[in-house]
C-alpha cells in the first residue's frame, strides 16, 4: 500500500511541531523519517496512524483520503518506542488482542498466534508476562503483535531506541530479512543515521518540523541537499570561506562552488572519509603533520595540521594505516576527494 | 528488605526493639483493648442477649439502611471514581486542578458540614426547600439523605486511589489496543480497567468501610427516626444514649467486625497487588 503525506501541519497549543510537510511512500518499500530529536518525525508517524489529528493537510493511504478516518479503521501496525505491551496479558494474548477485539474465532486466532511466535522465534515464550522477557523479546512480541491483524502498512517509533549495541544490530538486520520477505510498506522513525541507512530505500530527513531532503540513502550520505543533513549524517570537517570566480579558496585548497554569487561567504563541509592521507605528494595534495592518531576499531581517525596551521580529520583503513606507518609527527599529503559547498544564509 | 536487617549493627537492634515495642503497646493499648472492650461488654450478659440486641427490629431495620446505604454509594462512587481519574490521567481539558480539587474537597471539609451543606439545600428552610415542599418531595430526614450524604463523604475513595497509577502508567497501551482495532469500550474493559484491578478493589474497600461507618454526615441529616433513618453508627449512639450497653455494643460489635474484615481484605489486596508489582518490576 502507498501513503502519501501532504502539507501535513501539527501544532501543540502555539508549538509548530510539523509544517508543510509532504512526502510520498511506495508500496512495498521502506522509508525511514531521520532527525535529530524534537524535530517532529514521531509526530508525523503517529498523524499517519490517526493517534494525532493534523491541523491541516492530508494523508492517503492506496490512494484512499484518511485524514478524518479514525486509528482503529486505519488498519497500520505501530511499533511504539517502549513496545506498550500489555503488561497483565501473557505473550500469546498480546499478539492475538487484534484479532480478539476483531472477533477472530478463537481457533483461527490460535493458528494465527502460533505462526507469528513461530516466525518471530518466541517458541516455549508464549504463556509469559512480558516483564519476564528481555528487552529484545519484548520488540519481538511487539512486532509480532502489530503484525497480527494483517495491517495494511507497518509503522515503527524508534523500535531500536531501548536495546544495547549488539542487540539493535541483530534485530536491525531481522527487520531488514523480514521487511524482504513480507514486502510491507513500512516508515520507521529513528535520529540513527546508520539504522536509516542501512534499513531504507529512502530517507525523509526532518529538522524543526520541515522536510530537508529526500532521497536515496546513498544521494543523503554522499549529495546531501543542505548543511543540516551534510552534519547530521556523518561527521564532516566544516570550514568557510568567501566565493571568488566560483572557487572557495581555503588554505592550500580550491573548492568548486558554481552556486555562490562572487563574494558571498559560504560553508564547506568534507566528510573524513574523503579526506585522503598520504605519504607522497600528488597532484592537488597539501603537506601536513599528523598531530594526533585515535584507534576507531576498523577505521583510525588522524588529526592533521596543515602548513597554514589548520587542522583536518580524517579516517583511514586500518590496514592503509599500518602499511604507511602513519605515526604522530609524521609529515603527509592530504587531498580532499569530495566536499559539500553550501551559502551562508542570514 | 533482606539486606535492610542485615546493615543493622548489634547496638541498633536494642534502637530497633525499643520502637518496636512502643509501637506495639501503643497499638494494644488504642486499638486492641478497645476492641476487646467492644466485644466483652457486647457479650456481658451472654450470647442469647446479644443476638436478641441484633434481632431487635429497629436494630435490623438500622442494618438494612446500613446495607443499602453502602449498596448504593459502591456502584454510584466506583463509576464516578473511574469516570474522574480516568478523565483527569488520560486527557488535558480547561478545569482539570479545579476537578481534583473537587474530588479532595470531602476529605478536607468535617462531615457534619457536609451534612449541613445538604440541609441547606434540601431542608424547609433550604434553597431548594420550598420547590420540595411545593412538589411533595422529601428528602431530609429520609433514608434518600442518609444515601446523598454517603455519597457526598465517599466521593474521593475510587478516585484518589486510581489518578495516581493512571498517571503513571500513561497512554501507551491504550493507544497500542487502538492501533490494533480495538474500540474505545474494548480498550477501556481489556486494558485500562485490568490494569487498575487491585486500586480499585482497594478504593472500593475502604469506600464500603466508610460508607458502612459514616456517622456526622449522615447524624445531621438523619433525624433519627427509629426503624426508618438510623444507621448502624446512629442506632449505637442511641441505644447508648438510652443506657441500653449490651443493644449498643452487640451493634457496634457488628461494625467492629466490618472493621476487622475490611483491614483482613485490604491486606490481602494489598499482597496482591505487591506481588504484581513484582513482577512488573
Amino acid at each position: 500500500m502507498s501513503i502519501l503525506v501532504s502539507k501535513l501541519e501539527k501544532k501543540f497549543n502555539k508549538f509548530t511541531a510539523v509544517r508543510n510537510v509532504t512526502f510520498q511512500v511506495e508500496d512495498g518499500e521502506f522509508v525511514t523519517l531521520l532527525g535529530p530529536s524534537g524535530s517532529g518525525k514521531s509526530t508525523i508517524l503517529r498523524c499517519i496512524a490517526g493517534l494525532e489529528k493534523p491541523e491541516s493537510g492530508h494523508i492517503q493511504i492506496n490512494g484512499e483520503d484518511v485524514t478524518g478516518v479514525s486509528v482503529q479503521d486505519r488498519k497500520v501496525g505501530f511499533v511504539f518506542q517502549h513496545y506498550a505491551l500489555f503488561s497483565h496479558m501473557t505473550v500469546g494474548e498480546n499478539i492475538g488482542f487484534g484479532l480478539k477485539v476483531k472477533g477472530t474465532h478463537k481457533k483461527d486466532r490460535q493458528t494465527r498466534i502460533d505462526e507469528l511466535i513461530d516466525l518471530f522465534e518466541l517458541e516455549g515464550f508464549e504463556n509469559r508476562l512480558p516483564s519476564q522477557l528481555s528487552g529484545g523479546q519484548r520488540q519481538r512480541v511487539a512486532l509480532a503483535r502489530a503484525l497480527a491483524p494483517e495491517p495494511k502498512l507497518l509503522l515503527l517509533d524508534e523500535p531500536f531506541g531501548a536495546l544495547d549495541t549488539r542487540l539493535r544490530k541483530e534485530l536491525r538486520t531481522w527487520i531488514k530479512a523480514l521487511h524482504d520477505r513480507i514486502r510491507l510498506t513500512t516508515v520507521m522513525v529513528t535520529h540513527d543515521q546508520d539504522e536509516a541507512l542501512e534499513l531504507s530505500n529512502r530517507i525523509v530527513v526532518i529538522n524543526k518540523g520541515l522536510v530537508e531532503q529526500d532521497d536515496s540513502p546513498w544521494a543523503i550520505f554522499n549529495k546531501p541537499a543542505s548543511e543540516f543533513v551534510a552534519k547530521f549524517v556523518g561527521e564532516t570537517n566544516q570550514v568557510t570561506g568567501t566565493a571568488y570566480n566560483q572557487l572557495i579558496e581555503w588554505g592550500p585548497f580550491k573548492f568548486w562552488a558554481p552556486h555562490v554569487p562572487d563574494g558571498k561567504k559560504a560553508i564547506v563541509l568534507f566528510r573524513p572519509n574523503d579526506v585522503y592521507v598520504s605519504s607522497r605528494a600528488e597532484e592537488g595534495s597539501a603537506p601536513g603533520t599528523i598531530q594526533s592518531l585515535q584507534f576507531l576499531g576498523a577505521l583510525d581517525c588522524l588529526e592533521i595540521k596543515l602548513e597554514n596551521q589548520f587542522v583536518v580529520t580524517a579516517y583511514v583503513p586500518k590496514g592503509v594505516a599500518e602499511q604507511s606507518r602513519f605515526t604522530v609527527g609524521k609529515n603527509v599529503y592530504v587531498s580532499i576527494t569530495t566536499a559539500h559547498v553550501f551559502e551562508t544564509k542570514h | 528488605m533482606r539486606q535492610n536487617h542485615n546493615l543493622i549493627q548489634p547496638k541498633q537492634k536494642w534502637l530497633h526493639g525499643f520502637w518496636l515495642v512502643l509501637a506495639l503497646s501503643f497499638f494494644s493499648l488504642f486499638i486492641l483493648v478497645p476492641l476487646f472492650a467492644v466485644f466483652s461488654n457486647a457479650l456481658s450478659k451472654g450470647w442469647q442477649l446479644y443476638f436478641h440486641s441484633i434481632a431487635e427490629p429497629d436494630a435490623m431495620a438500622s442494618i438494612k439502611l446500613t446495607l443499602l446505604t453502602a449498596a448504593i454509594s459502591i456502584p454510584l462512587n466506583l463509576i464516578f471514581g473511574i469516570a474522574a481519574s480516568w478523565a483527569i490521567a488520560k486527557f488535558d481539558f480547561v478545569g482539570k486542578k479545579f476537578l481534583i480539587t473537587l474530588i479532595d474537597l470531602p476529605f478536607s471539609v468535617s462531615p457534619v458540614i457536609s451534612g449541613m451543606i445538604f440541609v441547606l439545600l434540601f431542608g424547609a428552610q433550604g434553597y431548594l426547600g420550598p420547590w420540595l415542599i411545593a412538589h411533595n418531595v422529601k428528602i431530609i430526614f429520609t433514608p434518600f439523605a442518609i444515601i446523598i450524604a454517603t455519597l457526598f463523604v465517599t466521593f474521593p475513595f475510587v478516585a484518589r486511589e486510581l489518578i495516581p497509577l493512571m498517571e503513571s502508567l500513561g497512554n501507551d497501551q491504550e493507544e497500542a489496543a487502538l492501533t490494533l482495532g480495538a474500540s474505545a469500550w474494548q480498550t477501556f474493559f481489556y486494558v485500562t480497567l485490568p490494569n487498575v484491578k487491585w486500586a480499585l478493589l482497594y478504593g472500593v474497600i475502604l469506600l464500603n468501610a466508610r460508607a458502612m461507618g459514616e456517622f456526622g454526615a449522615v447524624s445531621v441529616v438523619s433525624g433519627h427516626i427509629r426503624g426508618h433513618t438510623n444507621t448502624m453508627p446512629l442506632h449505637v449512639e442511641i441505644l447508648y444514649n438510652e443506657y441500653d450497653f449490651v443493644g449498643a455494643f452487640a451493634v457496634a460489635s457488628l461494625l467492629a467486625l466490618l472493621a476487622l474484615f475490611t483491614i483482613v481484605a485490604k491486606s490481602l489486596v494489598e499482597w496482591k497487588s505487591n506481588i504484581k508489582r513484582e513482577v512488573l518490576a
